[in-house]
């Protein structure tokens, strides 16, 4: 579905992601684990075209190098950015509502979907979107990209910042949503959790790719132990 | 109190078209992050449209607006395309230069083709006031131009809240990255906020043009003026602009009457500078923001 080929990627002059190889299959969870700053939103970045790169990044057999963001997002990637990036002075239903900017028609289906996944949403509809605590920002914002008909979503940290309780939530919205036939690629900090569900995963370091298997080879890696798990 | 009363109201007519200019520059600043420092100009452009479309074409000023609108929409939604587009990445230094030169090769423009020499639009019902009992006057073009402004604010806040392309405006705003990430045609909205921030001033300018006179300079007052109406709002508030703009046409009208006209504008630059000393973020932005 999504295959990546010698990517680079970075902010101005400064390289952060060096020959990246990354491929995913249409109905998988994968998942890029690795420490702060090893260039796991800047490949997130890359795919949803906000940022510019250099090699290829192929989608259904489309290159995506050449399009807009805007336009990617229409071609069924979305990406729920790291920090959850909410419309703060918007209402629950309006930042909902703007997820599903590109598909009006499919907005009420849409929405029920996400109001069932996250009956929490349903209830602070017309909160305002900056008002909420930072779990159920991450609720709304995982909602929000839902509304745009994801084929791949790219979920950027959607745990970071989170109480255990909420955690054990997204993870499971994910697993949910994935069942539902949306393809994953998640990016976490919590290599345990997301490893788990994961089909598969890569471990980035320093901006390249120095470890890949499936979610269960990761977790009992000696070297995957050692540096994030403590063991 | 009779004098109080003149004031308040005087000043809240005058206001409510400061605040039209006011809200345009914030439009742009919250969609764009940048600061229009060619506001003023657009607003004499306004005025000079204004005159001629009344002098040549015996078009009255209030209804030239129909012709207006569009017009500046259309020049504004070119100059973001082909000038500032291009520095809606880079650092604010160079906007300020952008934004300043274009006002510069406008102002001068005009000197050079309209001359120094100041314009007058009389109408007929130019002088002619309302006469409320009391003995509180209302100057007729400024009622007018107040009732106008109510309804442009009006139109342009129901735009914003339920249309479309008006909440994909305020999304930009409010976050652009996430904007985009939505589907929105960031760019595009550039484009329409300066379309819409150009069209407002240039309405404000022939809302004022038949009671002020239409110089190629005239904008540079009106530029202070609007900016100062964005900073006490809180940049890029729509709401806090409509506000600030009250706010500033109000102290204006009460210094003039309880201190001297000279010193009005003495008064709304302490005021500024106050609002700028006690809280930076505007009176209706929040801490935090740029």
């Amino acid at each position: 579905m999504l295959n990546i080929q010698n990517l680079n990627a970075g902010y101005g002059e400064m390289p952060i992601l060096r020959a990246i190889n990354i491929t995913i299959a249409q109905g998988e969870i994968v998942s890029v684990v690795g420490s702060n700053g090893a260039g796991k939103s800047t490949l997130l970045k890359a795919i949803s075209g906000i940022i510019k790169s250099s090699g290829t990044i192929t989608y259904n057999h489309e290159s995506l190098h050449a399009l807009a963001a805007h336009t990617i997002v229409k071609r069924g990637v979305v990406h729920v950015p790291e920090g959850r990036k909410i419309f703060p002075e918007m209402t629950v239903l309006e930042n909902l509502m703007m997820g599903g900017y590109l598909h009006q028609k499919d907005r009420q289906t849409n929405l029920e979907r996400v109001f069932t996944l996250f009956p929490k949403l349903a209830e602070r509809r017309n909160q305002l979107g900056g008002t909420m605590s930072g779990g159920e920002q991450q609720m709304l914002a995982i909602g929000r990209g839902l509304m745009g008909n994801p084929k791949l979503l790219l979920l950027d940290e959607p745990s970071m910042g989170l109480s255990p309780l909420f955690t054990e939530v997204v993870f499971g919205a994910i697993n949910t949503i994935n069942s539902s036939g949306v393809t994953v690629l998640l990016v976490e900090q919590n290599v345990y959790q997301s490893l788990k569900i994961s089909h598969r995963g890569y471990v980035i370091e320093t901006g390249s790719i120095v470890l890949t298997g499936t979610g269960e080879e990761l977790l009992n890696n000696k070297d995957v132990k050692k540096a994030f798990l403590g063991m | 109190m009779l004098l109080f009363l003149q004031a308040l109201l005087s000043g809240t007519l005058t206001g409510g078209v400061y605040a039209l200019a006011g809200i345009g520059m914030s439009l742009v600043f919250g969609v764009m992050n940048i600061s229009n420092f060619a506001h003023g100009d657009l607003m004499m452009l306004g005025m000079y449209f204004a005159y001629f479309a009344f002098t040549l074409l015996h078009i009255d000023p209030y209804v030239s607006l129909v012709l207006i609108m569009p017009t500046a929409f259309l020049f504004g939604f070119l100059m973001e395309k082909v000038f500032i587009s291009r520095v809606i990445h880079h650092p604010h230094q160079n906007q300020i230069l952008l934004t300043v030169g274009l006002g510069l090769i406008m102002s001068n423009t005009a000197l050079l083709v309209f001359t120094s020499d100041p314009k007058i639009l009389t109408t007929t019902y130019s002088s002619s006031a309302f006469n409320l009992p009391g003995g509180i006057y209302l100057s007729v073009p400024l009622v007018i131009s107040f009732l106008i402004t109510c309804g442009i604010t009006a139109i342009l806040s129901l735009f914003l809240l339920k249309t479309r392309t008006g909440m994909a405006l305020r999304a930009t705003s409010q976050n652009r990255e996430a904007a985009q990430l939505m589907g929105i045609n960031v760019a595009k909205m550039s484009g329409i906020a300066f379309g819409i921030g150009t069209a407002l001033a240039a309405t404000a300018g022939a809302l004022i043009a038949p009671t002020y006179y239409i110089h190629p300079l005239a904008g540079h007052s009106f530029l202070l003026k609007a900016f100062t109406i964005c900073v006490l709002g809180g940049l890029g508030s729509v709401a806090g602009a409509g506000v600030g703009g009250l706010i500033i046409g109000v102290v204006e009208a009460m210094s003039s009457t309880y201190i001297s006209s000279d010193w009005k504008d003495v008064v709304v630059f302490v005021l500024f500078l106050a609002v700028l000393l006690l809280r930076p973020q505007g009176l209706f932005g929040k801490k935090g923001e740029q």
